[in-house]
């Protein structure tokens, strides 16, 4: 069956972006509002559902050619290994601490160790739920 | 400052290394490069022996989990340098001699993968203070001796081999956790160091007995005590090298290392002197009776090391006597016990592991270990005759190799023990001479055995595969350089002394003061006294035994074989496994709908149970904040929603139905101000629809099946159930006070975390910990979604082909 998705596939083209830049706002303001690692993995990842919904598999994979297995892989070893970090300064596994910075552009910013898990959160998140979702539409 | 925490961080990154650095350099034997480790913390280790002499210990510690006392606490005193030097040394020779033995066709990534874990693990163990790491070391000492016992999978008799070895020693580790457990009960402590401290406070305690027992099996299982030996013969299906690395230098002595070790815990109770020193000469006794019959060497090998294990096991025994008269002249002469024990602990890993090795040459020159087919090998292969020559007579404790010296030491200290007068040892303890003395007369014989029937006599090369020839020079280094050690250290047995056993001493005997005093001077010739008659004994007996062994070898035929305890272990493994068939086969319908409702009527029994047992089901509702007009609103949608769905004529319907569910509660979410939660169960929402509609093409047509009302009023009766329990908790949760609230974190977020948003500062900051495992668990979800589908459709393309 051929359907028509001229429709779709220019929305999609507008609409990832906008889903992409919002999922990584989510993801950096989890800290003090709402948002979060996984949350903003979550909508990142239905960004890239949405590209695979209204384009085709070979298409996506061309313009992103990532192994989704390899990222959700690499999330959780960035989210386990920062609980290691700790161990090297003498506190316990997973403490996590945060400092405010003089940044050229930003000014003061505080930057935490939780981002680093939050990103590995993340990118388990996408990496996971694209592979899931690739798996089962692949099988049909 | 160096750190002995880093000696056991090494070898884990290396093996991580290992497979990635095999697929750039296939050209080049990967075993030269995993050699650098070893001896690289060989010298390190080597380095600190004269401030280890000097009586000072290294303690480092990495907080780890404070809340649960468990900290990655590392300590090296002289016990543990013992056991690190003889795991980084002999490791290195292995390796060495692992190179020649294991062609590059083998998949070496692997093996030394597995090998460097195993050394880690190792290292772990002995270096551990904090009784938790220990064990997780422990465990892990035996699951990679798992692998590698099966390294060879293709076999089953490999197979067979590590799955008995994982299962006993596996168990006696839990034995051993549950008797940490009850440590950390009695002390308050996981350190080993302060248990050791303050135990004397605790003797009385009603855990005291059971904690020791528990510890004790743990140890036992690992160094194949009777009746547990019995994994040891069947775990040398593995390649040699491991054989004479695991089962003669490291992994077996982990248990007499453990008994050493909790020696200042346990040691001045009679149930441990007894226990240990009796288990232990029954495994001399019995070891030893069992080498003679063998008639494959390794087998022999194997039998030998379980009686060599009990050996040093019974002389920890004895030795433990000391603490229960505490310092004095007189129970010095106990402690020498334990010298011996910490004596040939390092004597039988220099030669049993340069037997190993031997066998290994002759195994992997001419394709066989049977004696039956050997024989005259000595005019072909004079080194490797030579060494199995040095290690046998030393094995024997004959002069002048130094399983003489340690031999005489246990035959004085079985003679001593005799003398004290506790335990009621008097009446009865004419037996450890006696039992000694004719555990030592078989370890002859089977010595004998090795020598004569393999090496001397005429050669039977129709009876092998391969023509007999010496071995390659690279795979004599190793074995050489251990029969080296075998020969000097009967020369310079007091350099050993000084150095290695003394500071080790101190750590047996932390209350007894100077340890120069509890170490015994070793001389070759020790006068003309009762060891010297027995060992004269031994070697007269010994030889026409040896002579007699057709005539009186009948008697292994005696015992039928199903009362032997690997008939024993083989029965209990068959009917574990026929009981769980039947009790899976009996759940395990295959029907999604049947497993939902053991998965329900579980949560009804257990949280419900719970709850109604402990009175928690009890509320207050006129505290409650008053309902509102759209909470009433959207409870109403969900509730039509829910029937609805019960009626729906058709799957799509339905999965509409249950996505206005989903997206009620977000708007309940909205309402009570948790946009965080409102947020995440939106897009969980809209992205598991997709993928339910992804799944729609796979599903069957949808049509109402008929059930009986027996199933229907089940199913009805476990819904409404879970219903009640699910709303009773929420509503009881509020009034739940078993513990302590734990919402000042929370208030405190931004102040602890610096994040201003408290539902990510619980998750990332306070509860990391659940964060990671969640992530992980999604991580194994994902990976399992994808295994299964991907495996399905590539045998369903296989039909398609056949």
């Amino acid at each position: 069956m051929k359907i028509n998705d001229v429709i779709l596939r220019t929305v999609t083209r507008i609409v990832v972006f906008i889903i992409l830049t919002f999922g990584v706002y989510l993801f950096l303001s989890g800290h003090n509002t709402p948002g979060g690692g996984f949350i903003g993995g979550l909508v990142l990842a239905s960004a890239i559902v949405l590209l695979y919904l209204s384009n085709d598999i070979e298409t996506v994979q061309k313009s992103l050619p990532l192994d989704f297995k390899l990222v959700a892989a690499f999330g959780v070893l960035l989210a386990t290994s920062t609980g290691f970090g700790s161990l090297f300064f003498g506190v316990p596994f997973m403490s996590q601490t945060f400092a405010y910075f003089e940044l050229p552009i930003f000014g003061e910013t505080e930057l935490t160790t939780v981002t680093i898990f939050e990103a590995g959160v993340a990118l388990a998140v996408v990496g996971v739920v694209v592979t899931i979702i690739l798996s089962i539409s692949e099988d049909v | 400052m160096f750190s002995v925490t880093f000696a056991i961080i090494i070898p884990f990154i290396i093996a991580a290394l290992v497979p990635l650095i095999y697929r750039r350099f296939k050209f080049f034997h990967i075993g030269w490069f995993v050699m650098l480790v070893p001896i690289t913390l060989f010298i390190i280790l080597a380095r600190l022996i004269p401030s280890i002499a000097s009586g000072k210990t290294f303690v480092h510690t990495y907080k780890w989990i404070p809340a649960l006392d468990i900290n990655f606490t590392t300590y090296l005193d002289g016990l543990s340098m013992i056991l690190g030097l003889l795991i980084t040394g002999v490791g290195s020779l292995v390796i060495l001699y692992s190179i020649f033995y294991l062609s590059t066709k083998e998949s070496l990534q692997h093996f030394y993968c597995y090998l460097l874990l195993f050394m880690g693990a190792m290292l772990g163990v002995v270096f551990s203070d904090n009784l938790m790491v220990l064990y997780v070391f422990w465990e892990l000492t035996s699951v990679s001796s798992f692998l590698l016992i099966a390294f060879w999978h293709h076999r089953k008799g490999s197979r067979q081999g590590a799955q008995k070895a994982m299962l006993i020693t596996v168990s006696g580790g839990i034995a051993m956790l549950v008797g940490f457990i009850m440590l950390h009960m009695i002390t308050g402590s996981f350190s080993i160091r302060e248990i050791v401290a303050t135990i004397g406070n605790f003797t009385e305690h009603s855990l005291f007995i059971p904690a020791m027992i528990l510890v004790l099996l743990g140890a036992f299982t690992k160094s194949a005590q009777f009746p547990f030996h019995i994994w040891l013969p069947d775990a040398m299906e593995a390649p040699t090298p491991v054989s004479a690395y695991l089962h003669s230098a490291t992994m077996v002595k982990a248990g007499i290392y453990l008994v050493a070790r909790f020696t200042p815990v346990f040691g001045g109770d009679q149930i441990w002197f007894w226990t240990v020193s009796g288990v232990g000469m029954i495994t001399l006794f019995w070891g030893s009776f069992n080498a003679v019959r063998q008639t494959d060497l390794k087998a022999l090998l194997a039998y030998s090391t379980v009686s060599q294990l009990g050996l040093i096991m019974s002389l920890l025994g004895l030795g433990s006597i000391a603490l229960q008269f505490g310092y004095s002249n007189n129970s010095i002469l106990y402690t020498q016990a334990t010298f011996a024990a910490l004596f040939h602990l390092i004597n039988h890993s220099t030669f049993k592991g340069a037997l190993f090795m031997v066998v290994g040459i002759v195994d992997h020159e001419l394709g066989t270990r049977d004696i039956r087919r050997l024989g005259g090998l000595m005019a072909f292969m004079p080194f490797t005759f030579t060494v199995a020559v040095i290690g046998s007579l030393s094995m024997a404790g004959l002069p002048p190799f130094n399983g003489f010296l340690s031999k005489e030491m246990f035959f004085t200290a079985t003679v001593q023990i005799m003398k004290a007068d506790v335990f009621s040892v008097q009446s009865i303890g004419i037996i450890f001479p006696v039992v000694a003395w004719v555990a030592s007369v078989f370890t002859f014989v089977y010595c004998m055995i090795i020598i004569f029937k393999t090496f001397l006599g005429p050669a039977q090369p129709e009876k092998l595969d391969k023509p007999i020839h010496e071995a390659p020079i690279g795979m004599l280094i190793a074995p050489m350089i251990l029969a080296a050690f075998v020969v000097g250290i009967f020369f310079f047995p007091n350099l050993l002394g000084a150095y290695i056993l003394q500071p080790a001493m101190a750590s047996i005997y932390p209350t007894f003061g100077n340890p120069a005093n509890l170490t015994p001077s070793i001389s070759a010739w020790h006068g003309l006294n009762i060891e010297l008659l027995m060992t004269v004994g031994v070697i007269l007996i010994g030889f026409i035994l040896f002579n007699l062994l057709k005539k009186w070898k009948p008697i292994y035929g005696l015992l039928s074989s199903k009362y032997t305890f690997n008939a024993y272990y083989n029965n209990l493994l068959s009917f574990a496994e026929k009981q769980s068939t039947i009790v899976t086969n009996g759940y395990m319908t295959g029907l999604l709908r049947d497993y939902l409702v053991y998965i329900y009527a579980f949560f009804i029994l257990t949280v419900g149970g719970f709850f109604f047992y402990s009175g928690a089901f009890s509320f207050d509702p006129s505290t409650n904040a008053s309902i509102r007009v759209y909470e009433v609103i959207l409870v109403g949608v969900m509730a039509i929603a829910g029937v609805a769905m019960l009626f729906a004529k058709s799957r799509m319907t339905a999965t509409l139905l249950n996505g206005v569910l989903g997206y009620s509660i977000a708007v309940f979410f909205v309402i009570f101000r948790a946009p965080d939660l409102a947020l995440t169960q939106l897009v969980v929402e809209s992205v598991t629809t997709a993928l339910f509609l992804l799944a729609f093409s796979h599903l069957p047509d949808w049509k109402k099946e008929k059930v009986s009302t027996k199933t229907k009023m089940t199913n009805a009766v476990v819904s409404v159930g879970v219903g009640l329990v699910v709303v009773l908790v929420a509503l009881s949760v509020l009034n739940y006070d078993q513990f302590d609230s734990i919402s000042v974190y929370f208030e405190d977020a931004y102040k602890l975390a610096g994040g201003a948003n408290i539902v990510n500062a619980i998750l990332g900051d306070f509860r990391g910990f659940d964060t990671m495992l969640e992530v992980v668990v999604l991580f194994i979800a994902g990976l399992g979604v994808y295994t299964m589908i991907k495996l399905r459709a590539k045998k369903e393309d296989a039909d398609i082909e056949n």
